[in-house]
């Protein structure tokens, strides 16, 4: 049996020693921020075991494997990547980004983005715009101090994207930051992504995560968005990878006056994913909304872990996640409002709805209020059942057989979240994986030629 | 207006908690500090046989190696374990006849308004009045004896019901069951037993009251409640201590075993003192209640009203064994002050068609913080369970805090469960409703609390009901601007 000793003392080992590789590898104050970071991350107690936000989720077979960690970034252009991959959403009209293993690749959009707006590698960033990163970079996961692993990418990342759209810029089409990983071996890999959006900026981001090859992988990404007065952000998340990948992705929202932002995350494949989302309301009016399905089958495992902190009053928050578990999986939602004491004026709601389908699928649910307000609504549901017999019976009566009728029910019940997608190629292409996947014929990665066993 | 609010305030902080005075009788105690000598003591002091000393220093070996939870949603100030007298006895033993029940035990329990004199007791209620750590007198033993059903002290069922007690004690809450439960099997002092014999209707309701009278005491009783087969019984627990600038320590356990087709309704009134308005003082309320529905159709009907301790702690749960059980949990949490609950309940389902109900409803006003921590659980093997959950809080003021972490753990298909839960204070449109009709703002919010927990008080035997829906009142008097 494994001990997380032993792997907290390998992970120590793998920064003493690829520190030289790790500041090759990042720059500016990337690497400034290693050293703290990695001692908050041994002071939290190193990888979390048996803690209040990993009561359901043991990650230690997971950190146990032998990986090769990616201290180096592979040269690669967005061309080799191409005959790998081709995104089905083809309408999307997307300015694509690229990244291989956490590193973003070079000039992976080749097309001229609206003036000011910079779209580029983290690391070009610390170099190039230091200002902009000294004052945004690892600002915003303070709400997640229990959070080692938050530490862990902070003391590893070298690499992600990073976006900056100016005052007042509207980004007409969505960008799409598209994650691969791939490696000869077994890896671990970091990566580490910053959006900053001016007073009045409105962009859409969609991000996929996709896997390349036949082998263990364990992502841990942070994103951070810092949203700027009157900003508006919409979010979407496509997660399809193989069974064998474990993905840490925390997402760390600050949003500032009258600010907006809304998330929308659909997990159809993976082996183990935990999504850890935090927003917090800092200034008055602001809006945040989180959606999110998740499907999931054999033995799979999901994680969703929201926390939204009202610091400010006059804000308001939502969330819906559905989910249907299937075989042995097994699904976590942990949801969590905070209003502090002045943030009076509060609306928030959030529920939680899933389906089960076998004995052996397993859910656990624990939505929680805290609240310190008093001119407040807050209110959250959550429910475990199965599908409404009576409307599996009407299906039925009209002559469609049994298992496209369920099929039928399933998909209308997770198109609920999804239909919330605004970018209408995306709503139709999530809305086409679910269907395909909730008929089992999306076992394999989606669009991979490589076709690995996982 | 501020100030009037104040003035109001304070009068009635300084005059609600009318159960606060000291009843002077002579005491019996210990020294103060905790060890395995200690535990021989109480022990010997109360003449109990072997193999019950080596249940209490298993305990005691259990929790020396366990820590105190920090989980809950509540700053618990550091306490000294070596600073309580873990045994304090009124000088004298429970007696049979009221005559002989020293004047002044007489007098305090006529000051709570229980009913000790069986000529005096209201109609049908049979008590078991426990003064810090002993019980005082049992009323209606005989009566109830003519049914078989034994209601006596803790300390009388194990000198004269040694088998009974023997075979059920630490079979719902295991003596390492966590820190307090350890804690108070190795040092319990005294409680209540209950034993209703197959196919026995109860036929009174029976009622424990628990006083802790002397000071720098922690109250560490047991109650264990056994219901045959086909039996039904309610059951009554009030609770009051003097009012003091110190905390004192409750650490209780509740065990209740009910066989097939029985049925167990426990009912609470907890109303500790609560300490000042600034805080001071106020019982610790550690309480470990837990029930087990062990053959089919067994039902537990849990009913709470929680005012009192500075702090309270306390999850009463029922493990759904048998097929076709039922529990129920029904709860009015007020917290004022500065006073800290965190307080729910577990439902534990593991046999099939099993169904249970949680309606929680809690009110904070002052600087308090109330939360509503709750498990619902469907092992792998339970079909057809169902679980329904409605948590409410209301909040009274910009001070207070109310919180919900409910847990729902689901490992089998055919379960439904639901939960639901809000939180909002009073709205300006309910109370400008009333006082268009007449109603001033006080009366008004008293009458939405009151309808807010009605269905909780419903489920009350009706003379708690009375005295509760007054707590609620005394309770929440002046916190309303």
């Amino acid at each position: 049996m494994m001990q997380p000793e032993t792997v907290n003392n390998d992970l120590r080992a793998l920064f003493q020693e690829g520190r030289k590789a790790l500041d090759e590898g990042g720059a500016g104050i990337i690497n400034a921020c290693r050293e703290e970071a990695f001692t908050a991350f041994e002071k939290a107690g190193g990888i979390p075991c048996g803690t209040e936000e990993y009561r359901y989720t043991d990650l230690l077979p997971v950190f146990g494997r032998e990986y090769a960690a990616v201290l180096k970034k592979e040269p690669l252009r967005p061309s080799d990547l191409n005959e790998a991959f081709s995104c089905s959403a083809r309408d999307l009209s997307a300015w694509p980004v690229l990244t291989l293993n956490g590193h973003c690749c070079e000039n992976s959009s080749g097309e001229s983005l609206p003036d000011g707006v910079i779209v580029c590698s983290l690391r070009e960033a610390a170099l190039q715009y230091s200002d902009l990163l000294a004052k945004h970079y690892n600002r915003y996961t303070s709400p997640a101090e229990k959070e080692s692993l938050v530490s862990l990418n902070t003391a590893f990342a070298q690499d992600g994207v990073f976006v900056y759209i100016p005052d007042g810029v509207v980004l007409e089409r969505p960008l799409q930051l598209i994650n691969f990983l791939r490696g000869a071996r077994d890896l671990m890999a970091f990566q580490r992504n910053l959006v900053v959006l001016g007073k009045r900026a409105e962009a859409r981001i969609v991000v996929c995560e996709h896997t390349l090859s036949d082998h263990y992988f364990l992502m841990n990404t942070v994103t951070e968005i810092r949203l700027e007065e009157g900003a508006r952000a919409d979010y979407y998340q496509v997660q399809n990878q193989h069974l064998g990948t474990a993905l840490i992705n925390s997402l760390f929202v600050s949003e500032q006056r009258d600010s907006f932002f809304e998330s929308n995350t659909a997990t159809l494949y993976g082996g183990l994913i935990r999504n850890n989302q935090y927003v917090r309301l800092e200034g008055a009016g602001g809006t945040c909304n989180l959606y999110g399905v998740y499907i999931l089958d054999k033995s799979q495992h999901a994680d969703t872990c929201t926390y939204v902190e009202h610091a400010a009053p006059n804000c308001t928050s939502y969330q819906h996640f559905k989910g249907v578990l299937d075989d042995a999986s097994l699904a976590n939602f942990s949801g969590c409002v905070r209003v502090a004491p002045h943030a009076q004026q509060t609306e928030s709601f959030q529920a939680n709805n899933n389906l089960l389908l076998t004995d052996t699928a397993r859910i656990n649910s624990k939505p929680q209020l805290i609240i310190d307000a008093d001119d407040v609504k807050c209110s959250h549901g959550a429910t475990v059942g199965q599908m409404d017999e009576e409307a599996l019976f009407y299906l039925r009566s009209r002559g469609i057989g049994e298992a496209e009728a369920r099929t039928m029910l399933m998909f209308g019940f997770t198109h609920d979240v999804v239909r919330r997608v605004k970018l209408e190629p995306l709503r139709e292409e999530i809305d086409k994986l679910i269907e395909k996947r909730l008929r089992g014929e999306l076992s394999k990665c989606h669009n991979c030629i490589m076709q690995c066993k996982k | 207006m501020d100030n009037k609010q104040d003035n109001i305030l304070q009068e009635v902080t300084g005059s609600e908690y009318k159960y606060g005075f000291v009843t002077d009788v002579e005491t019996e105690a210990i020294a103060k500090g905790l060890s395995e000598e200690v535990v021989r003591t109480i022990s010997a002091k109360k003449g109990e046989p072997e193999w019950l000393l080596e249940f209490r220093l298993k305990a005691y070996r259990k929790w020396l190696t366990m820590k105190m939870p920090q989980w809950a949603q509540l700053a618990v100030p550091e306490i000294d374990y070596q600073d309580i007298i873990y045994y304090a006895a009124p000088k004298q033993e429970a007696k049979k006849e009221w005559e002989e029940v020293d004047p002044e035990l007489k007098a305090t329990f006529d000051k709570l308004g229980i009913p000790l004199s069986e000529q005096k007791a209201l109609s049908g209620v049979a008590v078991d009045a426990v003064m810090d750590s002993v019980s005082v007198k049992t009323t209606f033993k005989e009566a109830l004896a003519e049914r078989g059903v034994i209601f006596c002290s803790f300390s009388e069922a194990v000198r004269e019901h040694p088998d009974l007690v023997k075979k059920y004690l630490g079979t719902v809450v295991p003596s390492g069951d966590n820190f307090f439960a350890a804690l108070n099997s190795a040092v319990f002092s005294d409680g209540s037993f209950v034993y209703i014999p197959k196919g026995v209707r109860c036929p009174m309701e029976l009622s424990t009251y628990f006083r802790i009278n002397a000071a720098k005491t922690g109250q560490f009783e047991r109650t264990l409640i056994v219901a045959e087969e086909e039996s039904y019984v309610s059951y009554l627990e009030g609770c009051t201590a003097p009012q003091r600038d110190e905390n004192q320590l409750h650490a209780a356990i509740v065990e209740i075993v009910i066989e097939k087709n029985a049925e167990v309704k426990y009912s609470t009134v907890q109303n500790w003192y609560p300490g000042d308005k600034e805080g001071k003082g106020g019982i610790y309320n550690f309480v470990t209640k837990r029930g087990i529905c062990k053959g089919e159709n067994a039902r537990l009907i849990w009913a709470q009203v929680e005012t009192g301790s500075a702090i309270t702690w306390k999850y009463p749960s029922t493990i759904l064994k048998g097929d076709g059980s039922v529990s129920e949990f029904y709860s009015v949490a007020v917290t004022n002050h500065y006073q800290q609950a965190d307080t729910g309940t577990k439902m534990i389902h593991l046999g099939n068609n099993t169904r249970s109900r949680i309606v929680s409803k809690g009110i904070s006003a002052g600087h308090s913080s109330n939360s509503y921590r709750g498990l619902v659980k469907v092992a792998k093997n339970c079909q057809h369970a169902r679980n329904y959950s409605q948590c409410d809080s209301l909040l009274l003021g910009d001070r207070c805090g109310a919180h919900t972490f409910p847990y729902l753990e689901v490992e089998n298909s055919t379960a439904r469960v639901e939960h639901e839960a809000t939180t909002s204070r009073i709205g300006e449109d309910q109370i400008f409703y009333c006082n268009q009709r007449g109603i001033s703002s006080e009366d008004a919010v008293g009458l939405i609390i009151k309808g807010y927990a009605g269905d909780v008080l419903n489920k009350m035997p009706m003379e708690f009901a009375v005295e509760a829906q007054k707590l609620l009142q005394i309770s929440l008097e002046g916190s309303i601007g």
